[in-house]
C-alpha cells in the first residue's frame, strides 16, 4: 500500500490540517502594519497549500479507489486501512478489558464523503479571502474544523469516531460565535449545545455497545453474533434495541438537521461567516446522515425495519416543511438570502433520509449521490449569496434586482447552482432525485408522491428569488460610487479568486449531471452490499442466536 | 492481653509504615520555626514546605504496596488510601507553588509563615482521613483538615468577603461535626466498638438494631456530605469558594474533596459491606431494609442537578466554579452509588483527571485576577485575546470540565458512566448526560466572555512570568494528554481500587 514515513494515505489526509493548524499557530501575527500584511496572507496560503495537499490526496485516493470491493461488515472489503493499537489493556478485571483501536478505513459510503470533504474545505478556504480580522484564529480553527469532520468519515473504531465527531463542535462555536453575524452568540451555543445534546446519547449508546461486543470496533458491533448474551442489547426486537436506535437516530437527527431538530440550522447558518456556512452545509449535515449509514443501519437492522415507516416519514417532513419554510422567506420574516438556503438544506436533506429508509439500492445509492451532490450544490450556493454580501452588506431578498446585467458571469455560474438546486435534468440534483424518488417510490408511494411537492416548491422558491435578484429592473442604490455608509454598493462581477472558489463545483455539478456513474461506480459494490446486509444477511446471522 | 514485645513489634512496624505522615507533620514544624527565625523572608517557610512534599513523595514511593493497618486499626495503609495521598500530595503541592504566584496573597505586607504552615497541616488531616479506619481517627482527621481550612479561608481577613467565608465555614463544619459526633456516638453505643472492622463484625452478626443504625450512618455520612459539599449540604461552599483566597479555593475543591470521598467510600464499604458474601464489595447487604443505593443515587441527582442549574446563573467565576464543583462532586456520587470496583476505579479516575482540570481553571482565574482584579464575568470580556495562551488553556479546562474529548474530562466521565451502565442505572446514566449538556451552557459563558466578546476592541496584551506560563503548562499539557492517552491511569486506578477489609 502507498505509504508516506510509513503513515497511510487515510491517516495523512486526516491529520494534514492538523499539521497546517500547528504551522499557523507558530507563524506570528507580526508587529507593525507590514509585518501584519505579511502574516495575513501567510495564514491564507498555509490554508489552502494545505487543503490542497488534502484535495491532490483525496483525488488520489479517489483514482485507486479499487471498485470491487464492498466494505461495510466485511473486515477485508475496507480500503487504504490504518490500525494500529491505541489504549490496550488486559487483564483488568474491574473494568473490563480496554481495547481502543486507531482504526481508519472507507469503503464505498466514506469514499465520495472524503472527496467532498476535500473539495468544499479547499473551495471554501478561497471564500475565507472574505474574512478579515483574527485571521490567525480564524484558520487555525478552520483546520481543526477540517481535521475532525475528515476524521469522522474514515474512522471505523466508535470511540474515534465519536473523539472525531466531538473535536469539530468547538471549532464550529468559535467560527461562529467569533466571526459570525450579530446574533452570533445565539446561533454558536444553539449549535454547540444542539449538537452535543445528541451526541451525549450516542455516548451511552456506544457504551452499551461496548459492553455487548467488548470492543469499540464497529464491524464487530455489526455482528449479533459476537454480543455477549447478559448484553441489554443482546437479540433481535427487543426494546432495549429499539431504545438504542431511537437514542442514536436523535443524535444524528440533530446533525442532519430532520424536523422537528432543525431550528438550530437557519441560526447557525444566518450567523456564520460565508465559507463556514458552505461548510457547515457541505460537510457538516452530511455527518448526520453517514452515521446512520455507517452505525444505525448495519448495527440496528431490526430498528430500522421496525421504524422504516416513521423515518421515512421524517424525511417527507422534512422534504415538504424545509420547502414551505423556504418559500416562507419571500413573504414573511426579514426575507433574508441565506435563511432560504439554509430552509432548503432541509428539504434536500430529506431525501436522503428518505432515500435511505426505502431500504433498497436505487434509494441507497440516491441517498449517497444526494449527499454528494447537495453538498456541491449547497456550497455553491452559499458562495453565492457570499458574494452578494461582500458588496452590498446585506441579505434581504428584496434589496436586489437586475444583477444579470451588471454581474454576467456571476449570473451565470449562479444559475447553474439554482438549477441543479431545483433538480433540472442534466445536472447533478436531478439524478440523484430522481433515484431516490425511484427507489422511495417501490416501498412507499404515497409519500414520495407526497415528498414530490418539495420539488415543485423548491422549484417555486428557487425560481422566484431568481427572478427577484437577478432580473428586473436596478434598484436606485446600486448606482454611483462604491459607499457602504451610504447604502452605495459595488455591483463588480467575480474576482479571480471567486472565480477560482466557484468554478470547480460548478463543473462538478454538470459532470456528473451527464455522467453520475463516476460518483455512483465507487458506490455500487458497498450499497449493494449494506443493502444486502440490512435486509437479509443481518437476519441470517441473528437466527443463529 | 498482648504481650509488650509483640506490642512493641506492632509499634514498630506501625511507625515505619506512618513516614510518609511523620514528614508531613515534621515539615509543618520545620515550616512554623523557619518562619520565626528569617522573618523577613516570606517565601521560606513555602520553599519549606515543597521540600517537605517531595520528602513525603519519596517515601510514599518506597513504602511499597502494604495492604495492612497500623495503631491498633486505627488508621489503614492500603493501595485505596495510597492513591488518594498522591492526589492530595501533588493538588498541595501545585497549591503552594500557585501562592508563590498569587498577589492577593503577597499584597498589604502580609506575614505568609502560618499560611504556609497550615496547609502542611491541612494536607496532614487529609492524609489521615485517606486511612482512616476508626470513627475517633475519622473525627480527629476532619478537625485536623477542617480547622486548618477555616483559618485558610479567612487569610485575606481585611477582605470582607473572606472572614464572612471563614465564619460561615467555622459555623457550618462545627454543626457538621457535631452532628457526626453525635451519629459516631450512636454507633458506639450500638456497637460496642469505634473500630470500623470491629462496627462491621457486628452489625454483621446482628448485633445492632437497624433503626438506630440508619440514624447513626445518615448523620456520619451527612458530615461527610459536608466536606464534599453534596447537596443539601452544601450551603457554604459558594460563599466559602467566593471569600477564600484563589488558591485555598483550588486546594478546598480538589484535595478537601478528594479526602472526603476516601472517607466516605471507605466507611461504607469497611463497616456496611458483607465481606463474606459470594459476590463481595459489590453488595450492601447489611443494611437491606433501606435501599441505601437509591438514597445515594438521589443524593448524587440533586447534586449534580442544583450544581449545574445554579451555576448558571452565577455572575462571578469563582462562584461559577464553585458551583460547577458542586456538581461534580454530584458525577462522583455516581461512583459510589454503583460501589463496585470498577465504579471505585472510575472515582479514582476522575479525581486525576479533576485535579489537573479544576486546579488548572482556578490558577487561571487567579493569574487574570493578579492583573485585572476582578473575577467578574463581565471583566473578562475579550480576555483571551489579551492574553492568548491563558485563553486557550482556560478553554481547555473548561471543555476538560465539561467532559468533551479529546480532554481528560472526558475520560473521567466515560469511565463513571461505563460504571452506571454496567450496574445497570441507565436512568442515572441518562441524567448524568443531560446534566453535561446543562454545564456546558454556563462552561461557554465562560468561553463566550473570553473570546466571542469584545474581537472587535484594541487589545492591551498581558505580559505574565515566564514561571507561571510553565506552571500553567503542568496543568494544561495532562489535561489534554490523558485525554489521548489514559492507559497509565487506568492501569494505576485498577491497582488502587483495594481497601483493607480486615481478616
Amino acid at each position: 500500500m502507498f505509504q508516506i514515513f510509513g503513515i497511510g494515505p487515510l491517516t495523512w489526509i486526516t491529520f494534514l490540517p492538523l499539521l497546517g493548524m500547528i504551522l499557523i499557530l507558530l507563524i506570528p501575527s507580526g508587529k507593525d502594519e507590514r509585518s501584519k500584511d505579511v502574516s495575513k496572507s501567510l495564514f491564507r496560503w498555509v490554508t489552502i497549500i494545505f487543503t490542497f495537499l488534502q484535495l491532490l490526496l483525496a483525488i488520489w485516493i479517489y483514482a485507486n479507489y479499487n471498485y470491487y470491493l464492498a466494505g461495510i461488515n466485511d473486515p477485508n472489503g475496507f480500503q487504504f486501512v490504518d490500525k494500529f493499537k491505541w489504549i490496550y489493556l488486559y487483564g483488568l478485571p474491574l473494568l473490563g478489558n480496554v481495547s481502543v483501536d486507531y482504526f481508519v478505513g472507507i469503503d464505498g459510503i466514506s469514499a465520495p464523503m472524503v472527496l467532498l470533504t476535500a473539495i468544499v474545505c479547499f473551495v471554501a478556504s478561497f471564500s475565507s479571502f472574505s474574512v478579515t480580522k483574527a485571521l490567525k484564529g480564524y484558520f487555525a480553527m478552520y483546520l481543526l474544523l477540517d481535521a475532525g469532520m475528515m476524521g469522522v468519515f474514515v474512522a471505523l473504531d466508535f470511540f474515534l469516531f465519536y473523539v472525531f465527531w466531538e473535536l469539530m463542535l468547538l471549532p464550529m462555536y468559535f467560527l461562529i460565535g467569533i466571526w459570525g453575524g450579530p446574533r452570533k452568540e445565539y446561533a454558536a451555543i444553539k449549535f454547540f449545545l444542539y449538537t452535543l445534546f445528541g451526541s451525549v446519547f450516542m455516548l451511552l449508546v456506544m457504551i452499551a455497545l461496548f459492553f455487548a461486543v467488548g470492543s469499540f470496533n464497529m464491524l464487530d458491533m455489526m455482528d449479533p453474533t459476537k454480543y455477549n448474551p447478559n448484553s441489554i442489547l443482546f437479540g433481535v426486537d427487543t426494546t432495549w434495541r429499539y431504545i438504542a436506535f431511537m437514542a442514536l437516530f436523535v443524535g444524528f437527527a440533530i446533525k442532519i438537521p430532520s424536523v422537528p431538530f432543525h431550528t438550530w440550522l437557519p441560526d447557525a447558518h444566518v450567523e456564520a461567516p460565508t465559507p463556514i456556512s458552505v461548510i457547515l452545509a457541505g460537510v457538516l449535515l452530511k455527518m448526520g446522515t453517514y452515521g446512520l449509514m455507517r452505525i444505525s443501519w448495519p448495527m440496528f437492522p431490526d430498528a430500522v425495519k421496525h421504524f422504516q415507516w416513521f423515518i421515512a416519514l421524517v424525511g417527507v417532513v422534512s422534504i415538504v416543511y424545509g420547502a414551505l419554510c423556504a418559500l416562507g422567506q419571500h413573504r414573511v420574516g426579514k426575507r433574508d438570502f441565506k435563511k432560504l438556503i439554509a430552509y432548503s438544506s432541509v428539504s434536500h436533506m430529506g431525501f436522503v433520509v428518505l432515500g435511505m429508509a426505502a431500504l433498497n439500492t436505487t434509494g441507497m445509492e440516491g441517498a449517497i449521490l444526494q449527499m454528494f451532490n447537495h453538498g456541491t450544490i449547497t456550497s455553491m450556493l452559499f458562495m453565492v449569496v457570499g458574494v452578494l454580501y461582500d458588496r452590498s452588506h446585506t441579505r434581504g431578498l428584496d434589496d436586489f434586482g437586475g444583477m444579470a446585467n451588471k454581474m454576467p458571469i456571476y449570473t451565470g455560474l449562479m444559475t447553474i447552482s439554482f438549477m441543479a438546486a431545483i433538480g433540472l435534468p442534466g445536472l447533478s440534483g436531478f439524478v440523484s432525485e430522481i433515484l431516490v424518488f425511484l427507489g422511495a417510490f417501490q416501498t412507499y408511494p404515497t409519500l414520495t408522491i407526497i415528498s414530490a411537492t418539495g420539488i415543485v416548491l423548491g422549484a417555486a422558491y428557487m425560481l422566484w428569488t431568481l427572478q427577484k435578484v437577478f432580473f428586473g429592473q436596478v434598484p436606485d442604490r446600486w448606482a454611483g460610487p462604491w459607499d457602504p455608509t451610504h447604502k452605495k454598493y459595488k455591483t463588480d462581477d467575480l474576482n479571480l479568486v471567486e472565480l477560482v472558489a466557484l468554478a470547480p463545483l460548478a463543473l462538478i455539478i454538470i459532470y456528473l449531471g451527464i455522467h453520475p456513474n463516476a460518483m455512483l461506480g465507487i458506490m455500487e459494490k458497498s450499497v449493494n452490499h449494506l443493502i444486502q446486509f440490512v435486509n437479509t444477511g443481518w437476519w441470517t446471522m441473528a437466527a443463529g442466536l | 492481653m498482648i504481650p509488650i514485645e509483640q506490642f512493641l513489634i506492632e509499634l514498630k512496624k506501625s511507625i515505619i509504615l506512618f513516614q510518609p505522615e511523620t514528614a508531613l507533620v515534621v515539615t509543618f514544624l520545620v515550616a512554623l520555626i523557619v518562619d520565626l527565625i528569617f522573618r523577613k523572608s516570606k517565601n521560606v517557610s513555602g520553599i519549606i514546605l515543597l521540600i517537605g512534599f517531595i520528602v513525603t513523595g519519596i517515601l510514599l514511593c518506597t513504602a511499597g504496596n502494604q495492604n495492612s493497618v497500623v495503631f491498633s486499626k486505627m488508621l489503614a495503609v492500603d493501595p485505596f488510601a495510597k492513591f488518594f495521598k498522591w492526589v492530595i500530595l501533588i493538588s498541595s503541592f501545585i497549591v503552594v507553588l500557585m501562592s508563590f504566584l498569587s498577589k492577593e496573597l503577597y499584597e498589604k505586607d502580609r506575614r505568609l509563615g502560618e499560611y504556609f504552615s497550615l496547609i502542611a497541616g491541612m494536607t496532614f488531616g487529609m492524609f489521615l482521613l485517606a486511612g482512616a479506619s476508626n470513627l475517633i481517627m475519622i473525627y480527629l482527621a476532619i478537625e485536623t483538615m477542617s480547622i486548618s481550612s477555616y483559618i485558610l479561608t479567612g487569610f485575606t481577613k481585611e477582605i470582607k468577603r473572606a472572614s464572612e467565608a471563614s465564619l460561615k465555614y467555622v459555623i457550618f463544619g462545627a454543626v457538621s461535626s457535631g452532628l457526626m459526633l453525635y451519629g459516631i456516638s450512636i454507633l458506639f453505643g450500638l456497637t460496642g466498638s469505634l473500630n470500623l472492622y470491629d462496627i462491621n463484625y457486628a452489625i454483621a452478626h446482628g448485633k445492632a438494631e437497624m433503626f438506630p443504625l440508619l440514624i447513626s450512618g445518615i448523620m456520619i455520612i451527612a458530615g461527610i456530605g459536608y466536606k464534599i459539599s453534596a447537596v443539601p449540604f452544601h450551603f457554604w461552599t459558594p460563599d466559602v469558594y467566593e471569600g477564600a483566597p484563589v488558591t485555598i479555593t483550588a486546594l478546598l475543591s480538589v484535595a478537601s474533596k478528594a479526602a472526603g470521598f476516601a472517607i466516605l467510600i471507605r466507611f461504607i464499604k469497611v463497616a456496611f459491606f458483607d465481606h463474606t458474601s459470594p459476590v463481595a464489595g459489590e453488595t450492601w447487604t447489611l443494611l437491606s431494609t433501606i435501599d441505601w443505593k437509591y438514597i445515594i443515587a438521589i443524593l448524587s441527582v440533586l447534586t449534580m442537578t442544583f450544581g449545574n442549574l445554579v451555576a448558571i446563573w452565577q455572575t462571578n467565576v469563582k462562584r461559577l466554579l464553585a458551583y460547577s464543583s458542586i456538581a461534580h462532586a454530584g458525577y462522583l456520587l455516581m461512583g459510589v452509588v454503583v460501589m463496585t470496583d470498577a465504579g471505585v476505579a472510575a472515582i479514582l479516575i476522575y479525581f486525576v483527571v479533576y485535579m489537573f482540570m479544576n486546579l488548572g481553571a482556578f490558577y487561571v482565574v487567579m493569574l487574570f485576577a493578579n492583573k485585572i482584579g476582578s473575577e467578574e464575568l463581565d471583566d473578562y470580556t475579550g480576555i483571551g485575546y489579551r492574553s492568548p495562551v491563558l485563553g486557550v488553556c482556560m478553554v481547555l479546562f473548561l471543555i476538560s470540565l465539561t467532559g468533551l474529548p479529546p480532554t481528560a474530562g472526558f475520560i473521567g466521565k466515560w469511565y463513571l458512566f461505563i460504571a452506571v451502565l454496567n450496574s445497570n442505572y441507565i436512568w442515572l446514566a441518562v441524567v448524568g448526560v443531560l446534566n453535561s449538556v446543562v454545564s456546558l451552557f454556563y462552561y461557554a459563558k465562560v468561553i463566550r466572555n473570553m473570546f466571542l466578546r469584545g474581537v472587535d476592541q484594541e487589545h492591551e496584551p498581558m505580559a505574565f512570568s515566564p514561571m507561571s506560563i510553565i506552571m500553567l503548562l503542568l496543568l494544561a499539557i495532562p489535561t489534554l494528554v490523558l485525554g489521548i492517552w489514559y492507559g497509565p491511569i487506568l492501569h494505576w486506578a485498577n491497582k488502587s481500587v483495594g481497601l483493607f477489609l480486615g481478616n
